[in-house]
């Protein structure tokens, strides 16, 4: 048991770049599609809830609605584009296509699949995190240069969410149940994380469920970048999000193997 | 896998039905059984390509490979032969280390398996039973992505591409979608990715299930071209004459039982041994008393008599006079034996 898990984990440190690519390639062919398509939800956010919000609400926290509301929405765009990537694209390849089967006839092992899967998803969360701050920054709701730290934050963000997400595809019978994780697990997430809404207004229970959750990690390391405010915390922050990165990776690898390979 | 099996697969290996393999040469054939007819340890990777013992499989209280043990010579085309459900799929997949088998050994080109399955898998290529070619990419694009699995880069993959598509007969549809293929060939394509990685070793799983007799005719055609090329081929298949016409050995598998292991002629010729004679038209349960005393053995599946008769004429004297009746005289092929031993409807 313990052999074969140590079998199915990533062959070297490199194999998973083919899978990335293979993602890569199939993505290319529909780029504009897709990155509009990942771009006009969390913009509609912002600019919908920024400007009619941002009348009855003032500042927040010393900055305007709409700067306090970006970066909770370049935060929330990474975790819904890896969530959507690794819940419904690689369920498609695992499991209709039987893309991932097809790989394991060759040298890549599952770990390798999981691994670039989980760093497509996170590509597309860089992709569409990135797009959105720079539009932020752009209108003059980021500070720059310091908006820049905000990118590899943005791509630890995505690992995070797809590593989460495989779990619940490893567990899936089908698509049905993508469903209740998005309503049970995400949209709980995004109100209790500080995305639309700063946390101190929260009673105190809450206040310790949100400091649990990765995304509030997520929108405390980015959101001090974007208003260009000092961070405090970076080594907690960054080790929590590596932890909810890592963990999910090993366990969704266990369950995907007594999936797969049974 | 003992001395005794060792020989016996040599001496197929240099039976007269290899001649037909122009291509390999025999003197390299029996070469290769000397080196190891001679050394005390096996040399399994010149002679032996895959040996199954004792392997068991089961899901839940079903047992889908029962104690099975087969080996197959390299270059030889072997046969998986069984209905639905027999356990071929499951057999290819154990092969391949995507799956471990409850108990017994498995061992490929040489190597452990699944304990060294990544390292097997360096030699074998493979057709599976569904397809999975990604349906959004071109011709070149799917053998190009599938060659990066093996770690080859572009460069190297674009050396082979065009003998590949050249082999799979698909050089005019390089940049065609697959989604835009026909049934033929998507397969034909599948067959082309196997040989990215030029393998010794090639499993196919139902490689002409679904398709059309053209199409069918020229996987054939090109299963053979490998065999000349001297690959060895695993073929799993529930149709008798692909099994009887392509494959040297073959194992017929019954809810995950070998039983019965030989060449295809050498099946027909231990388990039925005559030819055999189609009687329809009638009642059949009246026609058996009449010509019961001039058959070796007789069976009856739905309205059709088969009747296993070394002197066909006198069953043919029996029946003279009666109208209505049909009679067809034929070989005995795969078929006979394989209903023979899994049993038609009723047996006398
Ligand atoms: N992952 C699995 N979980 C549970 N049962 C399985 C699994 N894979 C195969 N089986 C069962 O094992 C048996 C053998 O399946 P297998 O696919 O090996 O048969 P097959 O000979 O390839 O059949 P076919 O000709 O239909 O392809 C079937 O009864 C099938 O239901
Ligand atoms: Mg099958």
């Amino acid at each position: 048991m313990i052999e074969g898990f140590a079998a199915a984990l990533p062959a070297n440190a490199w194999n998973w770049v083919a899978v990335w690519r293979r993602n890569y390639l199939a993505w290319k062919k529909v780029a504009l599609v897709s990155l509009l398509g990942n771009l006009a939800d969390p913009m509609i956010y912002l600019f919908g809830l920024g400007t009619g919000l941002g009348i009855m609400v003032g500042r927040v926290d010393g900055a305007s609605y709409i700067a306090f509301l970006a970066a909770g929405m370049v935060a929330v765009s990474a975790m819904t584009a890896s969530t959507l990537e690794t819940l419904y694209a690689a369920f498609a390849r695992m499991h209709s296509q039987r893309t991932w089967e097809a790989m394991l006839y060759t040298h890549v092992t599952l770990g390798d699949i999981v691994l670039g899967e989980l760093a497509w998803a996170a590509t597309k969360a860089f992709m569409a995190g990135t797009a959105i701050t720079i539009v932020t920054a752009t209108l003059g709701y980021a500070a720059w240069p310091s908006v820049l730290y905000a990118l590899p934050i943005i791509a630890l963000t995505g690992c995070v969410f797809a590593s989460l997400a495989m779990i619940v595809t490893a567990l899936s019978p089908s698509y049905d149940y993508f469903v209740f994780y998005q309503t049970l697990v995400l949209t709980p997430m995004l109100f209790l994380s500080g995305a639309v809404f700063p946390l101190n207004q929260l009673p105190g229970a809450f206040q310790q469920i949100a400091r649990c959750m990765p995304l509030s990690h997520a929108i405390d390391l980015i959101r001090p970048v974007m208003l260009d405010r000092p961070i405090s915390g970076i080594a907690l922050h960054v080790g929590v999000l590596g932890l909810y990165a890592l963990l999910p990776f090993f366990l969704s690898m266990a369950l995907l193997r007594r999936r797969l390979m049974r | 896998m003992s001395q005794d099996q060792k020989h016996q697969v040599l001496k197929r290996k240099l039976g007269p039905e290899d001649l037909r393999r122009f291509e390999t040469p025999a003197i390299e054939r029996e070469s290769h059984g000397q080196t190891s007819a001679k050394s005390s340890v096996p040399d399994s990777l010149s002679t032996v390509a895959v040996d199954f013992a004792g392997v068991t499989k089961s899901y839940g209280n079903k047992i889908v490979v029962d104690e099975l043990s087969f080996s197959v010579a390299s270059g030889e085309c072997f046969g998986l032969l069984g209905p639905n459900g027999a356990g071929k799929s499951t057999i290819a997949r154990m092969l391949l280390g995507m799956t471990c088998p409850d108990a017994g050994t498995i061992t490929v080109l040489g190597v452990p398996v699944p304990a060294r399955a990544r390292l097997a898998r360096r030699g074998i290529g493979v057709v599976p039973q569904f397809d999975n070619l990604d349906q959004e990419f071109t011709v070149r694009e799917n053998l190009l992505v599938f060659g990066r699995y093996f770690g080859m880069s572009t460069r190297q993959s674009e050396a082979v591409i065009p003998s590949l598509l050249e082999f799979a007969r698909l050089e005019r549809k390089a940049d065609a979608r697959v989604s835009e293929l026909s049934g033929g060939m998507k397969r034909c394509l599948t067959m082309a990715r196997a040989l990215i990685n030029d393998p010794q070793l090639i499993v196919m799983d139902e490689p002409t299930t679904g398709l059309d007799p053209h199409a069918r005719h020229l996987i054939w055609e090109r299963l053979r071209a490998l065999l000349a090329r001297g690959k060895t081929i695993i073929l799993t298949t529930h149709f008798m004459e692909e099994a009887e016409r392509l494959c040297d050995r073959l194992c017929v598998l019954e809810k995950g039982r070998n039983i019965a292991e030989g060449g295809p002629q050498a099946l027909i010729d231990e388990h039925i041994g005559c030819q055999v004679m189609e009687i329809y038209g009638g009642d059949p349960h009246e026609l058996l008393s009449l010509v019961k005393p001039h058959s070796q053995r007789i069976e009856v599946s739905g309205e059709t008599l088969y009747c296993y008769a070394p002197d066909p004429d006198q069953v043919r004297t029996q029946l003279q006079g009666r109208a209505g009746l049909r009679l067809l005289l034929r070989p005995a092929n795969l078929e006979d034996v394989f209903l023979r031993l899994t049993g038609r409807e009723m047996e006398e």
